[in-house]
């Protein structure tokens, strides 16, 4: 738990979002799909291959698209395809309205039909929610922010140094 | 100077509000408030900040806490920031005479010209609830840390 954190990070659940080999104490970085930063970030950890968890803290007011492509990746996630949606995001991130999400899980060769109903359904908004509340208990306020080894640190560089 | 001590009355200040009225110690009275001190209009950090609190603004709201951002900056600079950021958190101005309700709250710091980061929370009856001041600026309180502090009371 940081100093300024109420609560520690969530362990590792069931449906997380893991990604790379290794640690059995992976990074966990909350960030946001609208976030150049953690697009960064994200692009720099698949470098390293190491094992880290992606969870969503979409911030609307600074980025208006975060939380419809928070869902997208989770709806896509319904289908088996969550990281591939994750990278298509990330990947061109100019493009985050709903005609290019339906292109992007199209291209994924989705069901277009079940992943824009999953993507407004109520249990994806409440599995972006989870994550989105565990970081404000942690005490992010900014993303992307990476907690590991007991350390909070934020930025594109975070859990790089 | 240090930020006011939990169970001190909140002190006399005047602050301008974004349509140029009288902020003061009278509008604090009858719910929760906390002012949110910030050192610049237009900093990074301030941004990422107010952001967030937008986020949950609802879930303060659910608990009676009006929150207002407080810093030295002008209304006009004020309006524009809140603007650019696509916040509803009403801005308070201490403006002119400058930093004088900052240094009434202990959270002015003199060589920067600029309030230190802190959080004020005061109760319906006036008085200081809770309060919290960074070590330095880049130091970011979260929501967390307002939610920790509505729960205790």
């Amino acid at each position: 738990m940081s100093d300024l954190g109420s609560a520690p990070v969530p362990p590792l659940a069931p449906d997380d979002h893991v990604r790379g080999e290794g640690s059995d104490a992976p990074r966990v970085v909350y960030a946001d799909y609208e976030c150049p930063y953690c697009a960064v970030l994200c692009h720099r950890l698949a470098g390293t291959g190491e094992r880290w968890v992606f969870r969503h803290f979409p911030v609307k007011s600074k980025h208006p698209r975060a939380w419809a492509a928070a869902c997208a990746a989770e709806a896509a996630g319904l289908q088996g395809r969550f990281w591939e949606m994750h990278d298509a995001l990330l990947a061109d991130q100019g493009r985050l309205e709903d005609p290019h999400l339906w292109a992007r899980a199209a291209a994924l060769g989705l069901d277009v039909d079940r992943f824009d109903a999953d993507r407004r359904s109520d249990a994806v908004a409440a599995r972006v929610q989870r994550d989105f509340e565990s970081g404000i208990r942690a005490g992010v306020v900014t993303t992307p922010t990476a907690f590991g080894d007991g350390t909070m640190q934020a930025g594109p560089d975070a859990a790089l140094s | 100077m240090s930020v006011v001590e939990p169970g001190t009355p909140a002190p006399d200040f005047k602050l301008r509000r974004e349509d140029y009225r009288r902020f003061t110690r009278e509008d604090l009275l009858g719910r929760t408030t906390v002012l949110v001190f910030y050192p610049f209009a237009f900093s990074a950090v301030c941004t990422d900040q107010l952001n967030l609190y937008e986020e949950v603004l609802d879930q303060f709201a659910a608990q009676g806490a009006t929150l207002y951002g407080v810093s030295c900056d002008s209304t006009e600079a004020q309006r524009a920031f809140k603007e650019k950021l696509g916040i509803t958190i009403e801005q308070l101005s201490d403006w002119e005479p400058k930093g004088a309700t900052c240094r009434a709250f202990g959270v002015y710091f003199e060589k920067g010209g600029m309030p230190t980061r802190a959080l004020v929370m005061i109760g319906p009856d006036g008085v200081v609830q809770w309060s919290w001041e960074g070590e330095h600026p880049g130091v970011l309180p979260g929501a967390n840390l307002i939610f920790d502090a509505l729960a205790a009371r």
